[in-house]
């Protein structure tokens, strides 16, 4: 298989769209003279004209609200916030617009779009645009939320992303556009909210998504050294969550930890936590721990923004403690 | 006027021949549209009262000429939008009154199944999408309605209603820009009726003829009277006709007048007179329409109170239907979330 970055995936994914499907247009910020804020829509706008991508001046409101609009009648558009910080500037598009109008209208119209761009933290860029924002959307029936970990993920999920007929939240991360991994060549998708395992293990189960995969997955690497085989369980759909992967690794394991960069108050962490304890009651050796963001504002101090976020020692230390270890 | 407003109406024009050219039997179904909204509202208002309907309740009393006028300037392919007094819209483009009192009723012969309720009137088989009740949060919707007919160079427009008080809300303002830097088929009717709940648009906008307020993103401004069902229908024909042909956005606003508070709660004698709202209702629509069709012989007696008749047939029925419908099945609270 070729080895591809994340950017890249995503690119693919938006192009073997768009050719197969006249009615996905994608339009916001920078998208198309500037080639994307984050290089994700290059070459887009040379092949498919300015018709279907199309720069929004900036009025994030305005341009997902024009989403939501022409997905009720039936286009099918992709709207890119240059981050998800951002979309709070359309948060009444996407909850009571995107996320309401099929119940509110009695099943009689539906949003076929997806939202997508950057979430969570990058680098020292501080409290308004580092902040990891899924579990806000998690919690509002009506949307599905999407947050892939590998660049095989992203391409596939964002396929599916863009023929489901909901409106879809496609997080990204800035510091992942550059990571490489390996991407079957020619057409897959892969489904929405479905779990994956991402590495096999029977000691401890450790779930994580987005950008938090690639860390406990060199956690569980560190752990193996230490003879503790850790299963990482990747949820890829936040919404709706397919937890009986999650479940059934915990009752083989006895342990679960719950790594995300968002804040821990009402998260989706919590959420996960939530469920494994009342449905994995029986099966546990440990209370849940779970490792997130600090519940403070990102502080744009290097050091402290590092201590901030989940780290290696942080989550090698929630595995050792739910394994009574040291 | 300002330079981007055109004077399209004056009252002398209301007996002017062409509208002749509509038809008789056209004629003569606008007026029983704007019975029918009133009648219907007044039920509704008496069932609200013995609780029979709950929630919220904006009655569009006095409105009436402006959708009945707007949308008879449609095509039956043009999308419509609105905002949460949404009741006269949708009854002006012939969705069943039944299922629209059901759903006040909450029930699940209703246009969204007991959902949605009085702010959330839809019938996507007729082009009417809602039904809207975050103010001003329409307006971009109808500006994306308006970018699909664009995008499948359809000569269809988008007729987006609007209060007078949305036009403080930014989502307002980044649609009118999107609107004309992508020349989109978008006509946005401001139905001013004066007052936003309880806030007078003096109060509210620093520019008062709201007309003129597109004219920072270079969009044509329009005015009509609002009580003249005439009026509102060569005005909305007018800019239909622009954004069919020429794909160019207006801002049409409409001088109206609700005669009701805002919502049923609303003591409207703190913000506004009696004597204010018995000398708008001099200019009431409905009589206005009344004497132009009696006066043009256009209708005779007879016939004007044989549509009052029939309404107040309808509307009973109506209510009956609403009444003996039966309750959403608990089961039914996760229909209709996801596709």
């Amino acid at each position: 298989m070729p080895e591809i970055t994340f950017r890249e995936a995503i690119n693919q994914a938006l192009a073997e769209e768009m050719e197969r499907d006249d009615s996905i247009f994608i339009v916001g910020e920078e998208v198309a003279k500037y080639q994307g804020a984050y290089k994700v829509t290059q070459g887009l706008l040379q092949r498919f004209g300015e018709d279907r991508v199309i720069d929004a001046p900036i009025s994030e409101s305005g341009f997902t609200g024009v989403g939501v609009g022409a997905a009720m009648v039936g286009l099918r558009p992709i709207v890119e916030v240059m981050t998800f910080n951002f979309s709070l500037v359309a948060i009444d598009q996407i909850i009571n617009n995107a996320a309401k109008m099929r119940h509110m209208s009695g099943g009689q119209l539906k949003v076929p779009m997806v939202i997508r761009g950057p979430n969570g933290p990058a680098h020292q860029l501080a409290a308004t645009h580092s902040q990891a924002l899924e579990s806000i959307f998690a919690h509002i029936p009506g949307l599905k939320v999407v947050v892939p970990g590998t660049p095989k993920d992203a391409k596939g999920l964002l396929k599916s992303a863009i023929r489901d007929d909901n409106p879809v939240i496609f997080m990204e991360s800035e510091v992942m556009y550059g990571l490489k991994g390996e991407v079957p060549e020619g057409e897959y998708t892969i489904p929405l909210g479905k779990t994956d395992v991402k590495r096999k293990g029977k000691d401890i189960t450790i779930v994580a998504y987005g950008k938090m995969v690639s860390l406990v997955l060199q956690a569980a690497g560190t752990l193996a050294s230490e003879g503790i085989e850790a299963e990482v369980v990747d949820p890829m759909t936040l919404r709706p969550l397919d937890d009986g992967p999650i479940v059934e690794s915990v009752k083989k394991t006895n342990r679960c930890v719950v790594v995300s960069e968002a804040w821990p108050f009402a998260s989706v962490a919590s959420e996960i936590g939530y469920r494994v304890s009342s449905k994995a009651f029986d099966y546990l050796d440990a209370p849940v721990e779970l490792v997130t963001a600090e519940d403070v504002p990102m502080p744009y101090n290097k050091t402290l923004e590092h201590n901030a976020l989940p780290t290696l020692e942080k989550v090698l230390n929630a595995a050792h403690s739910v394994l009574y270890k040291k | 006027m300002s330079d981007y407003a055109i004077e399209t109406n004056k009252s002398d024009g209301f007996l002017k021949e062409e509208y002749l050219s509509l038809g008789r039997a056209r004629l003569v179904e606008m007026y029983r549209t704007m019975v029918l909204i009133r009648r219907f509202e007044e039920a509704a208002a008496k069932a609200y009262s013995m609780q029979k309907i709950g929630g919220f309740l904006h009655l569009y009393i006095g409105q009436e000429a402006v959708a009945v006028g707007a949308v008879a300037a449609l095509r039956d392919d043009d999308y419509l939008i609105t905002a949460y007094r949404d009741h006269g819209h949708a009854i002006a483009r012939g969705t069943d009154p039944k299922k629209l009192m059901a759903e006040l009723f909450g029930k699940y012969t209703g246009s969204s199944k007991g959902k949605g309720g009085s702010m959330h009137f839809f019938d996507a088989q007729r082009n009417m999408l809602g039904g809207h009740a975050i103010v001003g949060a329409q307006v971009p919707l109808g500006t994306g309605i308006a970018f699909k007919a664009k995008y499948r160079k359809e000569d269809r427009v988008c007729l987006t209603f609007l209060g007078d008080a949305a036009m403080n809300q930014g989502a307002f303002h980044e649609a009118l820009n999107l609107a004309a830097l992508w020349k989109l088929p978008v006509v946005y009717i401001v139905e001013n009726n004066m007052y936003g709940m309880g806030t007078a648009v003096d109060r509210a906008s620093a520019v008062t003829e709201l007309h003129k307020r597109g004219c920072a993103y270079g969009i044509e401004g329009m005015v009509a009277d609002g009580m003249n069902v005439f009026a509102v229908y060569d005005a909305v024909k007018e800019a239909a006709r622009k954004a069919r042909e020429l794909s160019l956005p207006t801002l049409l606003e409409v001088r109206t007048y609700r005669y009701r508070g805002h919502s049923m709660s609303d003591p409207d004698s703190i913000y506004r007179t009696k004597q204010e709202v018995e000398e708008e209702k001099q200019r009431d629509p409905i009589e206005q329409m009344k004497k132009f069709l009696l006066g043009g012989k256009i209708a005779t007696q007879k016939e004007i109170d044989t549509v009052e008749e029939d309404v107040k047939k309808i509307v009973a029925e109506c209510v009956e239907f609403a009444e003996k419908s039966p309750e959403p099945p608990l089961e039914s609270m996760y229909d209709d979330i996801y596709v």
